[in-house]
């Protein structure tokens, strides 16, 4: 049996108030024949009837309001007997819907009231703390202004609200949430930096790459609690990683200031004939690409290296007056990054890599120090650094040990010098060597008889 | 870079794209220009001129001053297995041809459910800088490029100007090209065998570590001047020609901005919601990590194209403000 | 059976019997689909062509398979008599995979290039400029197609329609202007939207042979329009027929149509096109009652068939969403 249903009239109808019927209970309908006006919020419509029947039973009142696709009424087939119809329902066509056209939602008339406070408004209040309802507006209708909310925000106490700027107790003592642009952040993270103890900031008050850099170029923090003494001397793990150092050059400061103070320097020096090696290196490097030359200061590593090796009382840490050595040769090597920052990552195992490897990690290292992508391993594994200032153009360098390692060596630039050798004066490359030493774990002897082996080493390069 | 054997010629934009159209017309019949004063005038930018003679009123065909027919009439001409090229004379009359563009060029091919293609090329002029005034003066090619169902395209260069069209006329969808006006003029070499160009790619015009620059058409010139202010103080700017602003080529500006950590955008659109902030936010979705200061956007003052010279000067990016804004990136 | 028995006779009944059943198969569909839509089953907006089916089956007697069309959103009449398969717009009134355009155009944008029925557009006078395209291409092809733009009184008002009548007459298109005035553009009145109401007469100004033509008669409207597709296609240019007609439901399916009384919509159903030729037919003999009851039956089931197949038919998969937008393969 087929019904009489609300209609769909519009894409956007979900909806439709029956406004008034059309026919009767038990009056015949054929397809087309208006049945009742339904209102569809817009406006009434009559609407046809899709089928031939009798009309059986209206099932919604006039001024309800159901949804599409709501049975209004029973049909019944034409063939049939005429079906019976209720005694008690009263004509519909003859009905008037209760009072007029029903009533549509939200187009009565509001009472007169003040307007709302518009959001910027109440924002600005919670931010006061000045709770809105409390207060006589002085707009039109009552209406609060702006005026009148910092009008009762003066006026009151200042109160503990989040938002609130005002200074309030204890603010001195919260930290200030630091800005850092994402990729200062990130490279706080590779970095090992903490992003709290960075002190300088950019243009805009913000923390960007160039000061995290500065605050990575520092070497190895204080080292914390020292080995336990039960420790077999003779493999003891290197100082705990040490957190993150801190700004630039305050903490370099910081930490010659105190490498200066604490550790008495003592300083050896020699002249070294390079003829030698440069020779060799002219050489082999004839046989390699351009991009594999070995360059000076890598054999210099190299042999400083395994000089290390021979001379372990030199390599490694002066931790809570002890000597640790360290657990193998991780050269230092001092890098100047630009905006005046100084690193001396580590070459991890050093005096075990081959010296096109060496040259390979010194390239790397150097070109990773400057982009500021070092591993906070590097920074914190060195035993022994090497600086290495030749190429500033300087014939000897007198440097300050990286606390708590004991040891620092010095190069100064190649210089062609007389020589007398076997008696006949030459001319050869030179340079000259400079051992500064711990004098609480070493003495002088220790650190001539380093500079000597490491002379011997780079007489015969080819061993290197 | 030029080698010795490879000849080359003094050419303008303008000339460029003469032969650019010269050749198009001569390779392929189906292809014909229409618009208004294309013909007999020989162009309103004289890029035209002397195509009439040379090819004859059906292929080179004046149309009445009836943007919204012509450009419609285009859209059924590709339909129908043509290959139009229409010129609106500038982009401020295409706003009479906007219902013909979006709901018909761009979208049939949808509406259709694929079965329909429209392969046309409508060339526009486009942008300010010659006192030309409020309703003449509009760059719109950032509305343009929010269309799904068109490619938009923005020659800057010489070969830009040469190399585009052939690809544009040999792609199966509309091809919006945007020639700025004050490009038409700007001469150099250009090799004497300079042919098609890639037409997806943006382009990085100059290399530089510090901070990317992005821009395109018009406004190219500008931002490459301000680069070569920011080298004499040592910052080394990335200048990247956007070249394709529908479908943008963010995989090129994003690889760029992801080294230099800092970007600044150029575009003579007015700033909001413009190309600039699509190309701000395709970088905030896919470079936050890497950006060491927030994106900053060079546009046009938020003003209908004032006559006077120095208000229409100071209301159109210029290279002293992008310096401005590379140094504030940098900071 | 009085009719002429003479092989002529039996063609020209045989004809008109067609005719009268091709306009019952729209009424039928149409009527078929205000149902559809009052139950939910077709969405959107819902324009059907009840009382105007003379229009649809005339002028397509004028056309052949080579003949391109371009209607309006009021456009199932006009598809479904140039021959595009029922079951293929009723799927895309469901909006499912299997409709005409895919799905994707529904009730407004009917494609089948195959019948090169170039939609449905939901723009008022929208089409025009397309129209003028596809004659133009088929122009400078030398082919011999005329293309049939169908629009409504309310186009009429538009500036493209001025500018593609005068482009079609200005280049000699061959393009046949076929106004549905129905008398009102919505739910505005014909007097109430132009000034002089005589739109036949008004094209001719433009240079066009243009006629008035009873659109409620289809043997009429047939006859007007083969004179004016054998005059354009004789190189007679392009012509206009204004095609008096009226629609008996209301502008959509959401209307309560208080701009018009319901005396003169009773007064137009008493020229019910299909009623007109059948009443016609029977006095004359052609047309016996019981064939007439069988033809309706028939198409009833036609058009059910069509239902249940819609209904049974697949959506495109959601994955597909942004497929269809730009080509997928080369040209």
């Amino acid at each position: 049996m087929a019904d009489f249903t609300m209609p769909s009239l519009g894409a956007d109808m979900d909806a439709g108030t029956l406004v008034e019927w059309l026919v009767r209970e038990g009056d015949t309908v054929h397809r087309g024949d208006p049945m009742a006006v339904v209102d569809t919020d817009k406006s009434a419509i009559e609407v046809e009837s899709f089928d031939d029947g009798v009309v059986e039973r209206f099932l919604v009142e006039p001024g309800a309001r159901v949804a599409v696709g709501t049975t209004l009424a029973s049909l019944a087939p034409l063939d049939d007997a005429p079906t019976k119809v209720p005694a008690a329902r009263s004509p519909g066509a003859a009905t008037t819907p209760a009072a007029g056209p029903p009533a549509r939602h939200g187009h009565h008339r509001r009472p007169h009231t003040p307007r709302a406070a518009p959001p910027p408004l109440r924002h600005h209040a919670a931010e006061l703390g000045v709770d809105l309802t409390t207060l006589a507006g002085s707009g039109p209708d009552g209406t609060v202004t702006r005026a009148d909310v910092d009008r009762a925000a003066r006026a009151s106490a200042p109160s503990p609200l989040p938002l609130q700027r005002r200074a309030e107790p204890g603010a001195a003592t919260r930290p200030r949430p630091r800005r850092a642009s994402p990729y200062a952040r990130r490279l706080a993270a590779e970095l090992g930096v903490d992003l709290a103890s960075v002190t300088e900031v950019g243009g805009d008050g913000a923390v960007h790459a160039a000061q995290v850099l500065g605050a990575a170029s520092t070497a190895v923090a204080p080292v914390p609690p020292p080995p336990p003494a039960a420790t077999s001397p003779a493999r003891v793990e290197p100082p705990p990683k040490p957190r993150g150092t801190g700004a630039s050059r305050t903490t370099i400061a910081a930490l010659m200031s105190r490498a200066k103070r604490e550790i008495p320097h003592y300083y050896v020096a020699t002249t070294v004939d390079l003829g030698p090696l440069t020779e060799w290196l002219r050489r082999s490097n004839r046989e390699r690409g351009v991009s594999e030359r070995i360059l000076p200061a890598a054999a210099l590593l190299k042999a400083t290296a395994l000089t290390a090796r021979d001379h372990p009382e030199l390599n490694g840490f002066w931790v809570d007056r002890a000597f640790v050595p360290g657990d193998d040769v991780h050269l230092g090597v001092a890098v100047h990054v630009r905006g005046g920052a100084l690193v001396a990552p580590a070459i991890h195992r050093t005096a075990d890599l081959t010296l096109p490897e060496v040259m390979a990690a010194l390239r790397d290292l150097v070109a990773r120090a400057r982009s500021g992508r070092l591993r906070r391993a590097e920074l914190a594994d060195p035993t022994l650094t090497v600086t290495d200032l030749g190429d500033q153009g300087v014939e000897e360098v007198i440097g300050v040990i990286y606390p708590p390692q004991v040891a620092l060596l010095g190069i100064g630039r190649v210089v062609e010098r007389p020589w007398a050798m076997d008696g006949l004066i030459g001319v050869r490359p030179t340079v000259r060597l400079t051992l500064s030493g711990d004098h609480r774990a070493t003495d002088g002897a220790a650190g001539a008889r380093f500079l000597n082996t490491l002379e011997e080493r780079l007489q015969h390069p080819e061993a290197l | 870079m030029t080698s010795a054997t490879v000849a080359v010629r003094e050419t303008t934009y303008r000339e460029a794209m003469r032969d650019a159209l010269r050749e198009a017309l001569a390779e392929d019949e189906r292809v014909f220009l229409m618009g208004e004063d294309v013909g007999r005038y020989g162009g309103c930018f004289a890029v035209s001129l002397g195509l009439l003679e040379e090819f004859g009123p059906e292929r080179v065909r004046d149309t009445p001053l009836s943007e919204s027919g012509f450009v419609g009439a285009g859209v059924g001409a590709a339909i129908a297995g043509m290959r139009p090229i229409v010129e609106i004379m500038t982009v401020n009359f295409s706003l009479l041809a906007l219902d013909q563009i979006l709901n018909n060029a761009a979208t049939l091919q949808h509406m259709s459910g694929g079965q329909v293609h429209v392969p046309l090329v409508i060339r526009m002029t486009t942008g300010a800088g010659r006192q030309l005034a409020a309703q003449h003066s509009h760059s719109l090619e950032g509305w343009y490029a929010h269309i799904p169902g068109i490619k938009v395209l923005a020659p800057a260069t010489l070969e830009d100007a040469r190399g585009m069209l052939g690809p544009a006329l040999e792609d199966p969808d509309p091809v919006l090209l945007f020639e700025h006006g004050t490009l038409y003029n700007a001469s150099g070499p250009l090799a004497e065998d300079a042919g098609p160009v890639d037409i997806q790619r943006a382009v990085v015009r100059r290399q530089g570590r510090d901070l990317t620059l992005i821009s395109y058409g018009g406004s190219l010139p500008k931002t490459l001047a301000a680069a070569e202010t920011l080298a004499a103080d040592g910052i080394e700017a990335e200048v990247v020609d956007l070249r394709v602003l529908r479908p943008l080529d963010d995989a090129t500006f994003t690889e760029s901005v992801r080294r230099t950590h800092r970007a600044v955008v150029v575009d003579e659109g007015w700033r909001s919601g413009s190309l600039s902030a699509e190309v701000s936010a395709r970088i905030t979705e896919q470079c936050f990590y890497d950006l060491d200061s927030p994106v900053l956007r060079v546009c046009s003052a938020e003003v209908p194209m004032p006559y006077a010279r120095h208000l229409e000067e100071a209301a159109l990016p210029q290279p002293e403000a992008i310096v401005a804004a590379a140094r504030a990136v940098v900071g | 059976m009085t009719a002429k028995q003479t092989p002529k006779g039996t063609r020209a009944a045989a004809h008109r019997s067609d005719l009268l059943r091709q306009m019952t198969r729209i009424r039928v569909f149409e009527e078929r689909c205000v149902e559809l839509y009052s139950a939910g089953k077709i969405r959107g907006f819902l324009h059907v062509a009840v009382g105007e089916e003379a229009v649809a089956v005339g002028v397509m007697q004028a056309l052949t398979a080579d003949d391109a069309i371009v209607s309006t959103y009021r456009e199932h009449g006009h598809a479904l008599a140039r021959g595009v398969p029922m079951d293929a717009v009723m799927a895309e009134m469901f909006g499912k995979a299997t409709g005409c355009s895919r799905g994707r155009g529904g009730s407004m944008h009917l494609f089948d290039v195959d019948h090169r029925f170039y939609g449905g557009n939901a723009i008022v006078a929208g089409g025009l400029p397309l129209a003028i395209g596809l004659a133009l291409a088929d122009k400078m092809r030398a082919r011999p197609a005329v293309t049939v733009c169908f629009f409504g009184d309310g186009a009429y008002a538009e500036g493209e329609f001025h500018e593609c009548v005068n482009l079609a007459a200005l280049w000699q298109l061959p393009v046949l202007f076929a106004c549905e005035n129905n008398l009102y553009a919505m739910g505005t009145a014909l007097e109430r939207a132009q000034a002089e109401t005589d739109l036949a007469l008004r094209a001719a100004s433009y240079g066009l042979a243009s006629w008035p033509v009873d659109g409620m008669d289809v043997l009429a409207v047939e006859k007007a329009a083969r004179h004016a597709v054998d005059r354009i296609r004789g190189g007679g240019g392009p012509c206009f027929l204004e095609l008096r007609t009226y629609r008996f439901r209301a502008h959509s399916m959401y209307d309560p149509e208080r701009y018009r009384d319901k005396a003169e919509v009773a007064r137009w159903r008493e020229r019910d096109p299909i009623e007109l030729l059948a009443r016609q037919l029977t006095e004359t003999g052609e047309l016996a009652t019981d064939a007439r009851e069988a033809m309706a039956a028939e198409l009833a089931t036609e058009v059910e068939a069509a239902v249940t197949t819609a209904e049974e038919a697949p959506l495109e998969p959601v994955e597909d969403l942004t497929r269809f937008v730009l080509s997928e393969v080369g040209p």
